[in-house]
């Protein structure tokens, strides 16, 4: 028997293999890149991925784990000749328990029904991603997805108390525990964030945090983007430390007031600081930061006065990234980290580097982390653009490095970014990662061809 | 016999030259650093300094041997702290042995633990290549994390050489409450009720058998009223409270695990508060449970590690017996890192 009858024969009724219905896996959010994988296998149960990786290791066929495919950087895209294990059936909350602070779920759960579930015992699950309403928790793992507030609470990896793991040649291994506190390396805080390329996370157990008690939101505007950027550092040299801190340029509020209609005042730059806690403790700080904004010469401030306002400014920075697709048929979401200090610069030169391409860059970013956001405006239908694009945007990633920063902060590197190691790693470091996966994968079939170079010199 | 390395040429160098090293910052946690037979000590106390440090972004960098305490001086100076808040600071603990032993101290409750502030270091592996993992941004997700791979790895995959911290500033004000409770029982259930508030305490511990121990931080006026509301609903749950004048001094104390000393065997053990019941039925000496029952610190002599042995209960011993780490990490994925980064089996573990 052949590789897919013998899957077909192990998971009956969940192996698609016609060309129709293959097609929808044939990419993740990074369209750029396209490929067509040899089936689809919808496992319902950990057994079931279990049973799959091991036949693959057998018969040395290559797989990708995907759940709802939101990668922006071609994280979940198939391998030519390998199946792809689509998650997304595999949904369940397993436990939730709130006298322990913690949730146990499957890897297709989404980001945002954990919160859910969790709300009516007063806890939530702190990583929000832009895409938590349809990202699912085995990618937001593999990636070390971020969001708006990892300033103040960390990103996925330190969320994750536990994982189950089936590694690349199918042996089932339980990585961390329960508590916040484990003894031992952290096995479980290495594997978040290897994008798939050790093992298939099956199991996953997240930390639950009490939900704040009160938010301040403010929201104000600015003649240029470099006076929004000094006030984040401004309100960092006072001491407070906000929930979130994001900022989003002219093109981008144009993007988003056209979109959803948020209200958004016409400006060069806008600021949206958070801040969160305990009541007593967010209306004092919350009399600083008001003299830090007038201080940082905003010309207007709004301050949310009720829940419903609060949603209203975050849903045009939610929508900004859609949006801006109705500015452009097509644009590529980079994802770069400078020092907070020296977001002015990054975004000065990429303002330049525009220029000199001739592509429009709008910019979203979470200011408070210096995780930049620009998205680099292009037509497909007109030849050479998408190249033009993504070499401008080698460009601002080459730049993230040389500020001290780093190529991603969220999205991964996926395939989109692997070129782009070899600046913000040496030979030895990347030869190390390259260990570890022959280690790990001696054939090397969990998520091929992902995060690592082809060629790394020297050594 | 033991070697001394205060540069990353050196470290390289005693890694190429002996077969079998075994790292030592300030010797604080000897069961992790006292060498066995055949092992060569590899002190790193002289690897000491701070490289970077930059107040604006909350992020510094230093070598592996500086000890806590001129971290936290230098941290001082601009109202920024470690907020894991190592343990055996005064006792002289450095940055290096902390991360490798993956220890955090009581207001590890308010932000989280080591594992949530370390963003990236650099190491020297079991062949002697230098390697890199993280870096020093606070956000960062590229390429394989190996700076979290170390946090606890008690020097199995390499020795430390330079590591970059997240940092944030210290609450202006602190003050702490001391509540006792009539039996165990209800402090426990006060302990689970209080976690689920959104009190974001400082720090929130249990001491056995029945008092729970608050710290709360913030701007002067807050912390005052806040104060006030926790003292009553304390006192609506049938606890006795008083409010403890040397609040600073008195958590210096924890963190350097005072309530330990005299107790021949020290322990680290991951609990929760489900699990203080059958950890409080275990012949153990003076102990104290940490963030909110997330973590157990405590003494006790070869009897009750016995017992915790049996009881199949996980720990990390820090003082006063040979085997220090219970269980073994999972042989399915550890040994294959343990291969990939230190093939000869030059480090401890494994």
């Amino acid at each position: 028997m052949g590789f897919l009858e013998e899957l077909k024969a192990l998971l009956p009724g969940k192996v698609l293999t016609q060309e129709a219905a293959l097609a929808p896996y044939e990419s993740d959010a990074l369209t750029a890149y396209r490929k067509r994988p040899l089936a689809v296998v919808l496992p319902e149960g950990k057994e079931e991925v279990v049973a799959v990786v091991r036949l693959c290791h057998r018969h040395g066929v290559p797989f990708v784990a995907r759940g709802s495919g939101t990668s922006l950087s071609g994280g979940s895209l198939p391998v030519e000749g390998g199946i792809v294990l689509a998650l997304n059936r595999m949904n369940r909350i397993l436990r939730l328990d709130p006298k322990a602070r913690i949730a146990v779920v499957e890897p297709g759960v989404v980001n945002l029904e954990v919160s859910r579930q969790a709300a009516p015992f007063g806890l939530y699950y702190a990583p929000d991603p832009s895409s938590q309403p349809v990202s699912t928790l085995g990618g937001n793992v593999a990636f070390n997805s971020g969001g708006a507030h990892c300033l103040k609470y960390g990103m996925t990896a330190n969320h994750v108390l536990g994982l189950e793991v089936v590694t690349p040649e199918g042996e089932v291994v339980r990585l961390g525990g329960e508590s916040l506190e484990g003894v031992g390396p952290d096995l479980h805080g290495f594997f978040v964030g290897t994008e798939g390329l050790l093992g298939v996370a099956v199991e996953i157990t997240l930390r639950l945090l009490p939900k704040p008690e009160a938010y301040h939101t403010l929201l104000a505007a600015y003649e240029s983007l470099e006076q929004a950027g000094n006030a984040v550092s401004l309100v960092i040299r006072r001491g407070l430390l906000p929930g979130a801190m994001e900022i989003m340029d002219r093109l981008a509020i144009e993007a988003a007031e056209k979109a959803v209609q948020a209200g958004y005042p016409q400006a060069e730059a806008l600021l949206i600081v958070e801040l969160e806690g305990p009541k007593e403790e967010v209306a004092e700080e919350a009399l600083v930061l008001g003299e830090v904004i007038r201080e940082s010469g905003a010309y207007a401030v709004r301050v949310a006065q009720s829940e419903a306002e609060r949603q209203a400014i975050w849903k045009g920075r939610k929508a900004a990234f859609s949006a801006v697709g109705r500015l452009s048929p097509d644009y590529l979401v980079q994802d770069g980290v400078v020092p907070r200090s020296r977001l002015g610069e990054a975004l000065k030169e990429i303002q330049r580097l525009s220029q000199a391409f001739g592509l429009r860059v709008a910019n979203v970013f979470h200011a408070g982390d210096g995780n930049l956001h620009p998205l680099v405006l292009y037509d497909g239908k007109k030849p050479g653009e998408l190249e033009r694009a993504e070499a401008l945007a080698g460009e601002i990633l080459r730049l993230c490095v040389r500020l001290g920063g780093s190529l991603t902060g969220e999205h991964g590197i996926g395939v989109e970014k692997k070129a782009y190691m070899p600046e913000m790693f040496a030979p030895e470091d990347l030869l190390t990662m390259e260990r570890v996966k022959r280690a790990l994968d001696p054939k090397g079939l969990a998520n091929r061809g992902k995060v690592l170079p082809e060629v790394v010199h020297g050594g | 016999m033991e070697v001394r390395a205060s540069t990353l040429r050196e470290v390289v160098e005693a890694v190429r030259t002996y077969p079998r090293l075994r790292p030592k910052g300030g010797g604080t946690k000897p069961a992790l650093s006292a060498p066995r037979a055949g092992e060569v000590s590899l002190s790193l106390g002289g690897l000491s300094g701070i490289l970077e440090y930059a107040p604006e972004e909350f992020v510094f960098t230093a070598w592996a041997g500086t000890p806590i305490a001129e971290v936290e001086e230098a941290l001082k100076a601009h109202g920024q702290y470690l907020p894991f808040h190592p343990p055996l600071r005064a006792q002289g603990a450095t940055l290096g042995g902390t991360v490798a032993a993956g220890l955090s101290g009581p207001l590890r409750h308010r932000y989280g633990g080591l594992r949530d502030f370390l963003l990236g270091v650099r190491f020297v592996d079991g062949e002697g290549r230098v390697v890199r993992g993280g870096g020093k941004v606070v956000k960062n997700a590229a390429g394989f994390p190996f700076h979290r791979l170390l946090v606890g790895s008690l020097g199995a995959f390499g020795i430390l050489v330079e590591l970059s911290f997240k940092v944030f500033p210290f609450p202006r004000a602190t003050r702490t409450l001391r509540a006792t409770l009539p039996s165990r029982e209800s402090a426990l259930a006060l302990l689970e009720r209080l976690r689920l508030l959104p009190l974001e305490l400082l720090a929130l511990d249990l001491v056995p058998p029945a008092t729970l121990e608050a710290r709360l931080g913030g701007f002067p006026q807050s912390v005052a009223a806040r104060l006030e509301g926790l003292k009553a609903l304390l006192a609506q749950e049938g606890a006795q409270t008083e409010v403890l004048e040397e609040d600073e001094a008195y958590w210096e104390g924890v963190r350097d695990l005072r309530f330990l000393e005299g107790s021949p065997i020290w322990v680290k053990v991951p609990a929760k508060p489900q699990k203080v019941a059958q950890l409080e039925a275990l012949p153990l000496g003076p102990r104290r449970y940490l963030d909110g029952g997330e973590v157990l610190y405590a003494g006790l002599d070869g009897e009750g590690l016995e017992a915790l042995r049996r009881a199949g209960l996980p720990h990390l011993v820090l003082k006063g017996a040979e085997d220090p780490l219970y269980p073994p990490p999972p042989e399915a994925f550890f040994a294959k890192l343990k291969e990939a980064l230190d093939p000869k089996g030059r480090f401890p573990l494994g």
